[in-house]
């Protein structure tokens, strides 16, 4: 156990002493998901709507008032049929559209409730969120100032419908991803490569000789990552629910579970890399290469899989990373508990135990 | 005298390529052993299976009392090993890394403390002891790297090309080292490119083509060869390679 302890405490003052390696594993979680949350999250101005007003009322001509009157919203067109709506999207001239029911202000009247549908374009869907979130909230603070004075509330029902990406898949969805990353960098990217550096030292050899096992040192060797990757994954989650709010709806616990099976996943995948190159560079390409491409575009990270072309769609399927976004949003988002998640988790688990095994095998070939 | 290793019949292949052609030879306890050859003549494949870093393809081999391929962990505990590049950690201090060799080989932190304490006193490198390794010049690392290579005290010291890119008055000073720890009872397994250094070895075996050619003192090589110096002996033995460079 001695042993063992000389070990980690040397791996610990490598990370300690290296500014870069500092700079990636603290600096760079901070900054991505400020980066990321930042970004995406933008103020919406002036947005192009499109108004199909089937019952040209007083009411309707009031709401519709009300919006342009916001300065959020510009009218661009009025349309009188479906077809012109999906037209006017396609051209990219509007972002939105109204559609207000027939008899609108008689409906309101006599049942005390009326529809207004909104179309929005989700490809961007957190610019569509909020759209749907400022067009409810005035047409909500309307209904409120009409039942101000009176006994039976009227109710103004809006249904809001998204086009192009009709699940809202990527709201938060920069949380995941980002932790995913993160914790692709710091555990396989990191790993390989500090492993790489003690054989281009000519340090691997010593230990070798020296009487620590191979699995004490590659244990030593990834133990402080895991600890550091932890730590990463906490300060990701703060972040993101300090700062941009994000709701942690399932269990925080379950959460840190299954990053803590990503990581070792991710671990495996570095010593793997670690057995196969012999210099930090190559380790370095490989992992950005092999790794972090995947994570980014493959993943569902950025771009939704479901829009990709088939031949991609089937690649995602060895893609680690889109397991591990999947299932902690859903954990995130949802809620989720295991028993809806274990797909993923069972996927996770069956990678991480084959890269296991393989990069031991590998590590001991290299021995021969 | 008593052997400290014994190999017989080690035959080390890859592939087809045969890179140590049954080689056969005991190395005695406290000697200085010589182990030279041209590059690519198989000597650091020898020396990797004697250090347990490599599995030899046939032969008997035994280092320091223990089979090589049963008793792996007992001959690792037994030996030190200095490679050509020192592999010494230069963002860490002297200190450290003497703590962290020792450390490795399980000695108690009091005894790491104590001899951490003597090896710095011996090198005369107190006012480096908190400078990191990475700040030395390469004679201080090579002197602090074999100090640290026979920190927990073993029996056989194997050392790969250890004096590689010093220049001669290092080199020297090295040497004196080296005989201290020969005197001390350590066995010193050497491998060097420099002739001169293949004098100040009690016993020097000379390897061509992964077979060994010759093996006996300096000063018997040189009558047997009708050499002046060992540099002509190695001269004489290396033009026999089929494979030149």
């Amino acid at each position: 156990m001695n042993r063992f302890k000389a070990f980690v405490r040397k791996e610990f003052y490598h990370i300690f002493r290296d500014k870069r390696t500092m700079l990636i594993l603290f600096g760079m979680p901070v900054v991505q998901i400020l980066l990321f949350g930042f970004v995406i999250t933008t103020e919406i101005k002036d947005v192009e709507i499109a108004v199909w007003d089937k019952s040209k009322d007083e009411v309707t001509q009031n709401i519709t008032n009300k919006l342009l009157g916001s300065g959020y919203f510009k009218l661009v067109k009025n349309i009188d049929n479906e077809q012109e709506i999906y037209e006017a999207f396609k051209k990219g001239e509007i972002k939105e559209a109204l559609i207000f029911e027939n008899n609108f202000s008689k409906n309101l009247n006599t049942k005390n409730n009326a529809d207004i549908q909104i179309i929005t374009d989700a490809s961007d869907p957190n610019i569509a969120n909020l759209i749907v979130s400022y067009t409810s909230a005035i047409v909500y603070s309307y209904t409120s100032e009409l039942n101000a004075n009176l006994k039976i509330p009227m109710q103004i029902k809006t249904e809001s419908t998204m086009l192009y990406n009709s699940e809202m898949k990527s709201v938060f969805m920069f949380v995941p991803g980002t932790m995913a990353m993160i914790l692709m960098l710091v555990s396989a990217m990191i790993t390989s490569i500090a492993i790489t550096r003690e054989k281009e030292l000519g340090t691997m050899e010593v230990l070798l000789v020296s009487p620590l096992k191979v699995s004490q040192i590659i244990i030593g060797k990834v133990a402080p990552y895991v600890v550091l990757s932890i730590i990463n994954v906490i300060t990701i989650i703060a972040l993101a629910m300090s700062i941009f709010h994000m709701p942690i709806v399932g269990s925080l616990s379950l959460l840190i579970g299954v990053s803590i099976l990503f990581i070792f996943m991710a671990l495996a995948l570095g010593i793997l890399i670690s057995t196969v190159t012999n210099d930090q560079q190559t380790a370095m390409m490989i992992s950005m290469f092999a790794l972090m491409l995947p994570t980014i575009l493959l993943s569902g990270f950025i771009f939704p899989i479901e829009n990709m072309p088939k031949i991609l769609q089937w690649l995602t399927i060895i893609i680690p990373p889109k397991y591990y976004i999947n299932a902690i949003k859903d954990i995130m988002l949802k809620g989720s508990d295991l028993s809806y998640i274990w797909k993923d988790v069972a996927v996770l688990l069956a990678m991480t135990l084959i890269l296991i095994g393989l990069s031991i095998k590998k590590f001991k070939i290299r021995l021969e | 005298m008593e052997k400290v290793i014994i190999v017989k019949n080690l035959v080390k292949k890859f592939e087809s390529f045969v890179a140590n052609d049954n080689l056969t030879f005991d190395v005695f306890r406290g000697e200085i052993f010589g182990f030279l050859g041209a590059n690519g003549a198989g000597k650091t494949t020898a020396m990797k299976i004697l250090c347990g870093l490599s599995q030899p393809t046939s032969g008997e081999l035994s280092v320091a009392g223990f089979d090589v391929y049963k008793q792996q962990d007992k001959i690792k505990a037994n030996i030190g090993y200095m490679s050509q590049k020192f592999s010494l950690y230069e963002d860490l201090t002297v200190f450290e890394n003497i703590q962290f060799y020792a450390g490795i080989y399980g000695l108690s932190n009091k005894e790491i403390d104590e001899r951490a304490l003597k090896l710095i006193e011996k090198l005369g490198m107190q006012a480096m002891r908190k400078k990191l390794v990475a700040s030395l010049p390469l004679g201080w690392r090579q002197k602090l790297s074999f100090s640290i290579a026979i920190i927990h005290k073993p029996q056989i010291v194997f050392l790969d090309e250890p004096t590689g890119g010093v220049d001669p008055i290092t080199r020297r000073q090295f040497w004196d080292l080296i005989y201290e720890a020969a005197n001390d009872g350590i066995t010193i397994f050497v491998t060097t490119h420099y002739m001169d250094e293949a004098e100040y070895c009690n016993r020097v075996s000379i390897m061509v083509d992964g077979r060994i050619e010759a093996l006996d003192s300096p000063l018997n090589l040189k009558k047997q060869f009708n050499a002046e110096n060992m540099n002509d002996v190695f001269i004489q033995l290396a033009r026999k390679s089929k494979n030149k460079e």
